[in-house]
């Protein structure tokens, strides 16, 4: 506990004290769990001339802390180094109160690449609980750190990991003639690898990941007269097109999980309502015609429902809505407003933007017993989005009045702050795993 | 040291921020580059419009700019998640319609803001719908449709940056462009 403290506030002083000039990406835990499983990582041990830039045990290491379920035990703690699994002494591991002790080993191949294996044990049972090895060239190496650290993650919690993920984030900054200058950016979950997909004067919204994790649709604008458009950019080859071409202003891209569908807003009439979009058949379907505002929708996993916002019973709320169309049934009744709900992974439950009159605040809503859980402290957050294994929630926020990304368990005992660009930061939305 | 420089600094802004404010307040100072020039002019539409190669600023004590003339305020604002035009709103359109419905070879884009409340998506709907307000009453005076296009920027343009409601007041506006 006093350890996740010191390292929140060294951070955290870090990144003071490195203003204005940027620090680079700095994860704050702003609040950690006192109880997490203690888990020994070895240093890996290297084999070769060169050693690659990415320590795979640093990046692993860093993943467990940062799920907050994990007490990451210090290397100047350990009695002995094993990187081989006749090399395992499990008393060493009793003694320290380790409870999961991981090994592993890089090897150089030449030609750029590496082996890499990794061993994970269950310290009192003594068993082997699970192992991998690849062989990759170094550019991929940060990515089998991940995908290492899902299998951890799983093997140890039962739930899928989601560090082999990518976030994509919209960043603002103003150029020499100080004007506003648009950055859509993509990076791995932890902030590495940050690759700009567009930079525009104009601004960018609402960035929504395709299901194959290849394209983003997004909303900017095409010139001072055209009101707001979708895009779909291939983040691989940069190929974009715009979605429609309608007259009128379309926001709010929401892919159906099997990636034929593109729910969205669409003005025709100068009304705001939700449409479906069958991709590949180019077809537009209306799902509502009300005078309200419609906007906003989202997918439930099964593609049968999607929930929107509306504000036509006065103050925004969320209304579900058969994929099929129908009467939209209304969801939320309690807070000021309600809005920008999406689905948890596993269908049961709603994350949102909340007011229930502290500001703007992420809340989860439980449909069964129609209670909201509010997260965050506001008051102006906005956007949240859930890992794809639904154990965290991303969402924009501001800090020293500049906007950043945050994130917080599902539960909200786990909380940080990811300082990713020097600008301003906003719009996050999270992949799902990597194809 | 850097610490008090800082602080000084951004005391030195604020105060700054607040003397715009209170000129912005009066509807135009802002925006007095496209009301002095009534030609459609691709580079300057106020403060919101920073996608121009240069952020043009006129100072108050032009002469041609008559700050009573409802035709010179280029800016209406809005009460917090409303699109209803106020009587002081509506005066002022009524100017702009009256212009454009007796002069039918301009065109006019009306721009809708809100303050940075609410989700970005429902603010720019929100936003369009403030605009479309103003093109429904343009309309209603005889102005031609396609003389006049609505959009929204929703709450990505704020000309006041704090978080209090003496900016999101000021964001809460239809800006009409020429």
């Amino acid at each position: 506990m006093i350890r996740v403290f010191i390292a929140g506030v060294f951070t955290l002083l870090v990144g003071l004290l490195s203003a204005p000039t940027w620090a680079g990406i700095i994860i704050e835990v702003t609040k950690g769990q006192d109880t997490g499983i203690p888990i020994a990582v070895i240093p890996f041990h290297f084999q070769g001339q060169q050693r690659p830039n990415e320590n795979i045990r640093n990046i692993v290491s860093a993943d467990l802390y940062r799920s907050g379920r994990f007490l990451s035990l210090p290397p100047g703690d350990f009695l002995s180094r094993p990187s081989d699994p006749d090399q395992v002494r499990f008393k060493d591991w009793r003694l320290i109160k380790a409870e999961a002790l991981v090994i592993g080993r890089v090897s150089e191949l030449g030609n750029d690449h590496y082996e890499v294996s990794f061993y994970l044990y269950n310290v009192f049972k003594e068993k082997l609980l699970a192992g991998y090895r690849w062989t990759v060239g170094s550019s991929q190496l940060r990515q089998v750190a991940h995908q290492m650290s899902d299998y951890i993650y799983e093997a140890l919690t039962g739930i899928p990991g989601a560090f082999d993920t990518r976030i994509a984030y919209v960043t603002v900054e103003k150029d020499s003639s100080n004007i506003r200058q648009y950055q859509l950016m993509v990076a791995d979950s932890d902030g590495h690898n940050a690759q700009q997909i567009l930079r525009t004067n104009f601004p960018i919204l609402s960035p929504a990941w395709a299901p194959d994790g290849k394209r983003l649709a997004y909303v900017s604008f095409a010139s001072r007269t055209s009101g707001a458009m979708i895009w779909v950019q291939n983040v691989e080859t940069g190929d974009r097109r715009k979605l429609l071409q309608e007259k009128g202003t379309a926001s709010a891209p929401a892919w159906s999980a099997d990636g034929r569908r593109l729910a969205l807003r669409l003005s025709r009439d100068g009304n705001h309502d939700i449409y479906i979009l069958d991709v590949a058949a180019s077809r537009l379907t209306r799902l509502t015609k009300h005078p309200g505002i419609d906007t906003e929708p989202a997918w439930s996993p099964n593609g049968r429902y999607l929930v929107f916002t509306s504000d036509r019973s006065g103050r925004p709320h969320i209304f579900r809505i058969s994929a099929a169309g129908g009467p939209a049934e209304r969801l939320t009744r309690a807070g000021r407003e309600n809005a920008g709900a999406s689905y948890s992974p596993n269908g049961k439950h709603l994350v949102m933007v909340t007011n229930q009159g502290n500001g703007d605040q992420i809340g989860v809503f439980y449909t069964g017993n129609n209670e909201v859980k509010v997260l965050t402290d506001g008051p102006l957050d906005d956007s949240p989005t859930y890992s794809p294994n639904g154990a965290m929630i991303m969402y924009a926020t501001q800090r020293g009045n500049q906007g950043v990304l945050a994130a917080v368990s599902a539960d909200g005992r786990i909380k940080q702050i990811l300082r990713l660009h020097q600008g301003e930061v906003r719009e996050p939305a999270w992949s799902s795993w990597k194809q | 040291m850097r610490q008090i420089f800082h602080f000084s600094l951004v005391l030195l802004l604020s105060v700054v921020l607040v003397g715009c404010a209170a000129n912005k307040k009066k509807g135009s100072a802002e925006v007095e580059d496209s009301s002095v020039n009534l030609q459609a002019d691709a580079t300057s539409s106020g403060l919101s419009s920073d996608d121009s190669g240069s952020v043009q600023v006129f100072t108050t004590t032009d002469n041609t700019l008559d700050l009573e003339d409802p035709l010179g305020t280029r800016v209406i604002y809005f009460e917090f998640d409303s699109n209803a035009l106020t009587p002081e709103a509506q005066r002022i359109v009524e100017a702009h319609a009256e212009y454009l419905a007796g002069n039918p070879g301009m065109a006019v884009v009306l721009e809708g803001h809100a303050d940075e409340r609410g989700t970005r998506e429902y603010n720019l709907a929100l936003g369009e719908r403030r605009a479309n307000a103003v093109a429904d009453l343009f309309q209603m005076m005889g102005v031609m449709s396609d003389a006049v296009r609505s959009i929204s920027y929703g709450e990505e343009r704020p000309v006041a940056m704090e978080h209090d409601e003496s900016a999101w007041s000021l964001n809460r506006r239809v800006e009409i462009l020429y």
